[in-house]
């Protein structure tokens, strides 16, 4: 069952239920520990890693350097063919013989380490994911924990203040009433700016330092003398 | 790096410290009371929205902002299925915050990560509290 399946449940279950949930076998606690095995467990992975992955360097060095000494001897053993000493290339072939006996195994050891690095890797990734997987699934577990304490402090706050939260309808009410009283403030000062402004307008005018408003008749005349 | 009063323990009552300390934000002024209980909560106020108190809290990895909307028996029951759909159809538009049920009541809640700093939450707190606002009208029909 997934976690959060579980906290529905719980969460349906009542107060009762959700204490289990969070004490009992999927709680914080349980949570907590397989967090810190999981920990335990990839830092152990990750140091055999470490282990594994220097001895595969120490054998592909190795796998290398035979190579080397084969590739060396079969070029001793052209010369001392070259030099028609066959006893002496027989004698050299036999080492390239030991060396490639020898560079077969050292393959085989560095195939196996390759193999296991691949496996410890994958096992280091899946651990990884599995921790991220339990520390999301605990910070559901707390965070609901935390959720119904807090809601449990806030009735028993009120309860004991013997204030309440306000209903719905309340809330609504006053929303509204400051609204209205928000846009009658507004409507105020804009009635206001309006009147001021006009007032020193009119002044303005009678000074005649500005000229009064254009009406239509003055426009069309205008125009009309432009047409002229 | 966290803010330094993001050290645990403390949070809630250093956060209810900077708040009273930076006074008003976009013009809303806060006012904070610690609630008493098993889990440290703030409640804090903004101005011109008394009614609809913000409850903080803060857990490992969030600071948790929830406002109360109304309860289950402010609900007409033969409109119940409706508001829950338009709750969940309201969820995206309406910013930084989500609607959720605690027990039987439905909320609004925002959460910001750990490390958020004062004036992300103080943005926070005022727009949970006009969100919390704006739902509530725009419900208004299916409450009893």
């Amino acid at each position: 069952m997934s976690i959060l399946k579980k906290i529905v449940s719980a969460v349906r279950g009542g107060a009762s239920e959700l204490g289990e949930l969070i004490v009992d076998s999927n709680g914080t606690r349980i949570f907590e520990q397989e967090i810190r095995d999981a920990e335990n467990y990839l830092r152990k992975a990750k140091h055999d890693l470490t282990d594994v992955m220097a001895k595969q360097m120490q054998s592909s060095r190795q796998v290398e350097s035979t190579r080397q000494e084969i590739l060396q001897h079969e070029s001793y053993a052209v010369k001392a063919l070259k030099q028609n000493d066959e006893a002496l290339a027989l004698e050299v072939a036999e080492k390239v013989s030991t060396f490639e006996a020898d560079l077969e195994e050292q393959e085989a050891v560095l195939a196996a380490f390759t193999d296991h690095v691949t496996r410890l890797k994958t096992l280091v990734k899946k651990t990884e994911r599995q921790l991220a997987d339990y520390e999301r699934q605990l910070s559901m577990v707390k965070t609901t924990e935390s959720v119904q304490k807090a809601s449990a402090s806030i009735s028993d706050n009120y309860a004991s203040t013997s204030s309440r939260i306000l209903s719905a309808k309340d809330s609504l009410d006053r929303i509204k009433k400051r609204q209205q009283e928000t846009y009658d403030r507004m409507e105020a000062a804009e009635a206001l700016e309006k009147e001021e402004q006009g007032d020193l307008d009119e002044k303005l005018e009678d000074a005649g330092i500005i000229p009064p408003p254009k009406s239509a008749q003055d426009v069309l005349d205008r125009i009309k003398r432009e047409q002229a | 790096m966290h803010p330094d009063w993001m050290e645990k323990n403390m949070a809630t009552r250093d956060l209810a410290q900077r708040l009273l300390e930076i006074g008003s934000f976009d013009g809303f002024e806060f006012d904070c009371q610690p609630i008493p209980g098993e889990i440290e909560l703030l409640q804090v106020t903004v101005s011109e929205f008394e009614d609809l108190p913000v409850f903080v809290s803060v857990t490992d990895n969030q600071i948790l902002c929830i406002t109360y909307l109304f309860a289950e028996s402010d609900l007409d029951p033969a409109q119940r299925s409706d508001i829950l759909e338009e709750m969940l159809t309201l969820n995206i538009p309406m910013p930084l915050s989500s609607f959720a049920k605690i027990d039987d009541r439905y909320v609004v809640f925002g959460a910001l990560a750990i490390g958020s700093g004062i004036e992300e939450i103080c943005h926070e707190l005022i727009t949970l509290t006009e969100n919390c606002a704006e739902a509530l009208l725009a419900l208004e029909e299916y409450l009893k």
